[in-house]
Parts: structure tokens; sequence; C-alpha cells
């Protein structure tokens, strides 16, 4: 982990190493819907694995994916490692404020695919945290796991190693091959 | 500072594999399940569900995984994969032909009563199928010249969608600018389409000049064996359809999955996922998964056999340029001829391995020729290991005028090559013997 080479383009073992570490990932801005983004990655992170908390003051103490959603992070009750966060580039400041008032601090601070602002990734960086921008972490998962090979996408991996797959169903791989991902 | 530690690549560097190694791996893992080290062929319809809520999600689009052939298989997920890999694309999908994949482009990007640019140099089955199949979905095509780029700026109009080009177009040996021709469809804003089947990403890789959507027919070189058909588009990745009115299919929500955006939901894929969820699905033209099975293992030998290819082309033209009853050569490869600057440029490993030449004798003596040889078969296909021998004029350019026919390369004493990878030495002997007869 640490900071990335360049947040214009992240080496694998970076992302893999954000991924294969984290164990509470709070989505902030996870709206419920079909349509919605957010509602896949809440879904998709909780059946691989990891403890996911949907933020949303307006959906407070209902449901998205399963998953119960809070106000605000500190409404959360453990510790997260990683904030994702589905909000406009201007608005992201703020959340990054609640973040740093958080203890235990998150270690990682996610802007998600279309999402990027260089002050708050400085700011987020110089308290210690992890950045990425303008990535799904959705997608990072089914590409370092090959599984988006399932849609056709270049995953610009190569491996020799045979897949693992994850409990719960045929259609679920580990994020890395011969190792479990948590 | 020692040099095995200067050599050794920056922790900042990823190390990007080669040509070769992409031709061999891209895409393709041990199976999960065997270990099978080639790739199976899954030769099934459909696939079980985990439970319901996981088809549920695979319903719409909220998580990967395999639901039913026609809108994806494992065997031909591998494909796309190594194709989108030597593109240097963000993703591709595979179809049943390279027309299907042209099919499918345009089904994306095009609505009744739009327009586009195509040059007039292109194969023959594309200028039929923008001539005659596609005015029937009311997308009409306007015509411009590869050897003068203005008159696609000139084509241009408030209702062109896109503009669609061959990197080595055939039959005629030509060699477009696609560079430049990409500079006039980002002034335009509006996307660049490369048929590049004749060059391969071997030889070419149009991406790098700008292009935003390759399509192929894997049925040439990819393939390489004369034994499948099959088709592919590749997504660029850089087009920015988001926010765009124009291409409501991969800008807008989609009612089909409960409101998605396309654009916005998959990012730099959004495109090759509407061409798979919105096209594919809907129109139906699936690539088999045996098929898939034999064009992943030609494109295991893709840089070995393009370069011979390409070096034979090149022997047979030359020899071709100096026989006396050959009037004309049309091969890029060749020093003099008006495409090898661009040549040089855009496929500098080779020109591809198809070429023209007309002989002195005309029409009567092209069919002599095509008689008599003995190596060469006589069929309307390229890209095959076998060489290959055509009289466009009668056969794939037949249905165009006599001025669409000179226009696109095939005119009345024009004879089409596909040169393969036999001894060259065989290959000119037969030729000698053929004109001799």
């Amino acid at each position: 982990m640490g900071r990335p080479v360049s947040h214009e383009n992240y080496l694998d073992a970076f992302i893999r190493g954000i991924l294969d570490s984290v164990k509470t990932i709070a989505v902030v801005g996870a709206s419920h819907g079909d349509d919605k983004p957010s509602m896949f990655v809440v879904k998709y992170l909780s059946e691989r694995g990891y403890r996911v908390f949907p933020i949303n003051p307006g959906r407070a103490g209902k449901l998205v994916a399963r998953n119960t959603v809070y106000a605000r992070l500190k409404d959360v009750p453990e510790p997260i490692d990683m904030v994702d966060v589905f909000r406009r580039a201007d608005r992201v400041g703020e959340i990054l404020d609640e973040a740093l008032e958080l203890s235990p601090r998150p270690r990682v601070f996610w802007m998600q695919l279309g999402v990027k602002n260089e002050e708050v990734a400085v700011r987020a960086e110089a308290a210690g945290m992890t950045v990425v921008m303008n990535r799904c972490p959705k997608i990072e998962y089914g590409r370092l796991s090959r599984e988006i090979n399932w849609a056709g996408v270049n995953t610009r991996t190569l491996s020799s190693k045979k897949p693992r797959r994850l409990a719960g169903g045929f259609q679920r791989l580990q994020l890395g091959p011969g190792k479990p991902t948590r | 500072m020692d040099k095995s530690a200067k050599d050794r690549p920056a922790a900042s560097e990823q190390r990007e594999p080669g040509f070769a190694t992409l031709s061999v791996h891209a895409g393709a893992q041990p199976d999960p399940t065997t270990g099978a080290r080639a790739t199976p062929i899954y030769q099934t319809t459909s696939f079980v569900f985990d439970d319901v809520e996981h088809a549920a999600q695979l319903f719409g689009l909220q998580t990967f995984g395999n639901i039913y052939s026609r809108v994806g298989n494992p065997t031909c997920n591998v494909l796309e994969e190594r194709v989108a890999a030597l593109e240097g694309g963000t993703a591709s999908l595979s179809v049943a032909s390279g027309h299907a994949a042209q099919m499918n482009v345009f089904h994306l990007l095009m609505m009744p009563g739009d327009e586009f640019v195509a040059a007039k140099k292109l194969y023959g089955g594309s200028i039929n199928q923008f001539n005659h199949s596609f005015k029937s979905f009311g997308w009409n095509v306007r015509w411009a010249d590869p050897d003068d780029l203005s008159s696609f700026e000139s084509a241009i109009t408030p209702k062109t969608k896109l503009i669609f080009i061959e990197s080595i177009a055939n039959p005629g040996g030509i060699v477009m600018d696609i560079e430049g021709i990409a500079r006039i469809a980002q002034k335009a804003n509006i996307p660049l389409i490369v048929d590049n089947t004749l060059a391969t990403p071997y030889l070419c890789r149009p991406f790098d000049f700008g292009a935003d959507i390759i399509v192929h027919s894997a049925t040439k070189f990819l393939g390489g064996h004369g034994n499948s058909i099959g088709g592919l588009l590749v997504d660029g990745g850089k087009f920015k359809w988001a926010d765009d009115d124009r291409y409501p299919m991969v800008s807008k929500p989609r009612p089909e999955y409960q409101g998605i955006v396309m654009a916005q939901t998959f990012g730099n894929f959004g495109f090759a996922m509407a061409a798979r969820f919105l096209s594919l699905r809907d129109l139906g033209p699936a690539l088999s998964p045996f098929n898939a099975f034999l064009i992943i293992t030609g494109i295991e030998t893709l840089p070995l056999r393009m370069q011979k290819h390409c070096d034979n082309a090149l022997a047979v033209a030359k020899f071709l340029l100096g026989h006396r009853q050959v009037a004309w050569v049309s091969y890029a490869g060749l020093p003099n001829d008006r495409y090898h600057a661009l040549a040089r440029k855009y496929c500098p490993r080779g020109a591809g391995a198809v070429l023209t030449f007309g002989l002195k004798g005309g029409y009567d003596a092209g069919v002599d020729l095509i008689s008599g040889v003995n190596l060469f078969s006589h069929l309307a296909n390229i890209g095959d290991t076998r060489s290959l021998i055509l009289h466009p004029a009668s056969t794939t350019h037949r249905q165009l005028s006599d001025e669409q026919k000179v226009a696109a390369g095939a005119g009345p004493d024009v004879v089409r090559l596909s040169i393969g990878i036999e001894d060259v030495e065989d290959l000119i002997a037969d030729l000698d013997q053929g004109l001799a007869a």
C-alpha cells in the first residue's frame, strides 16, 4: 500500500495490495435501485467476503443489498478499513473530513470511477491514507480475479496458475491464484 | 549501481508483455475446475446459477458471469480478451462473422436517418452491406476517398455519426492514413471505426493512431487456417460517450436494463458491454465456442504466420513485377508503390499478405492463370495458410457497378492473391508455370 507511483496509472500490485488487505468497506453515497452502480458495488463486494457498510443519510436504518445503511461514517459500529466514495468530485472533501475524524482512521480513501479530486487526494495522503481515484473496486476486483473476463474485458493480467473459486458458488473467483484472499 | 540492478525494471514500472506472449497467453488461464491448460470448448447453451439471487444479479448486469451462450461463453471470452489485449483495447466482443461485428457496431451508433462516412475503397462485402442492407435501416453512407483526406471532411454533416475505414484495404493494397482520418473524426467529435482484418494487430495497431473501435473478420488471418467464420469488435476505451445525446445506446439510461447507463456503469468498456447486452443479445449473431477455439488456436501462432505471410508476399510481388506478362503490381511493400510510405508508418513489419496485379492479356489471361495454377486455390477468401487466387471482378466485387469496381481496385484485369505460408520458391514456380500455360 502506501502511495501509488502515479494517480493516472495504478500498478496492479498496488490495487491488489489494497483489495487483499481491507476487510471492512464503507460505501458513501450508496443508493438503492437496480440501475445504481453503487448498489452493484455494495452487493458485489459483500459477496466477495468484505463487510460492507452503505452510507446514505436518506436511507439510514434501511437496507441496500441486504446491508444496513448508516447515515454517517461515524455511525458505523466497527472500524472501517476503506472508504469508497460515490459523490461528485466537489463534494468529496466533506467525506474526507468525516473520515479523518474517525478513530481508528480508515487506511484507504477510494474515489469512484469518474471521481477525481487532486486536492482531496493530497490532503488524505498527508494524513497517512492510501488514495485511489477514478476507479471502481468492483471492476478492479473483477479484473484482478479475472472474473471480468466473462464480459470480454481485457484484464491486462497473464497467469499460468489455476484460478480458485470462492466458497458459495461456481461463478465467484478469489482475488489471487494459489492463496486465499482473506 | 551494478549492472544487474540497472537492468531490472524500476519498482514504478509494470512489465508489459510482448506481442508473441500475449498471442499465446492473453485471456487464457488453466480451467478452474479441471486444470485443463488448453482452453476448453465450453459446448453448452447455458450455465447454472449459484442461486436465485445470483441469477437475478446476472440478468441485471450487477455481477460478471455466464448466463447463456448467445450473450457470452467462456471459450469465446478467451478469444475476446486475447484480441482486446493484442489490439490494446479495453474489451472485445466476438460474434459470428466480421459482417456481424460491423452490424453490431452500427446498430449501437446509428439511428434511422443518420449518416456515416466510409472510405470508398473497402472490402466488397462491406460496400454491399453499406449500400444496400444498411440503407434499408435508414443508415446512410457517404463515400470518401482515402487518397484525399479532405473528402472525409467535406462528407461530414450534422447527421454524421461515425467514420469507417480499413487499415489496409482489400483488394487494392491501399494503406489508409489512420492518424490523419482520426484527426478529422476527433474534430467532428465522432468515433473512427477501423476494420483491421488485413493487417491484424501484429502489423498495425489502429488504437495507437487514434481509432476508437476496431472490427475484425477473424475468419482471415486471426484464425488463419481457413476453417472458421468469426468476427470481433474491440473497444478502444477512449471515446467520451457519457453525456453525448447522439449515442443513446451507450450514454442514456437503457430500459432493457432497469435504466442502466452503459458508459457510466462500465466506464471505459461501456461500448463493449452495450455491444454484448444491447446488440448481440437482441440481434443474435453469436459465435460458436468451437469456432472460437479454432480461432484462439490460430492466434497463438499469429506473429509467426503474419511475418511469413508478409515475407512471402513481398517475394511474390517482386517476382510478378519482373514478369513480362504482368502490367502492374499493387503491393504496399514494394518500394515504388504509392502506398509504401504509409505502409512504412502504419505496418513497418510488412504490408500484409494480399496483393493484386494486372495481366497485360486482360480478363482472358486472368482466367487462364487461375485455371493453370496447381498450388493456389481459386476461392473467395483471404488469410489462409494456403495461397489463394481470385478474380474479384467476377466474384467478390461482382455486384458492384463497373465504376465501383475500378474505384474499389477490382477492375476486370485485376487478379488478387492471398499469399500463404508455403515455401515461397514453390509459390513463385506455380505462378510462373501458370503464366506460361
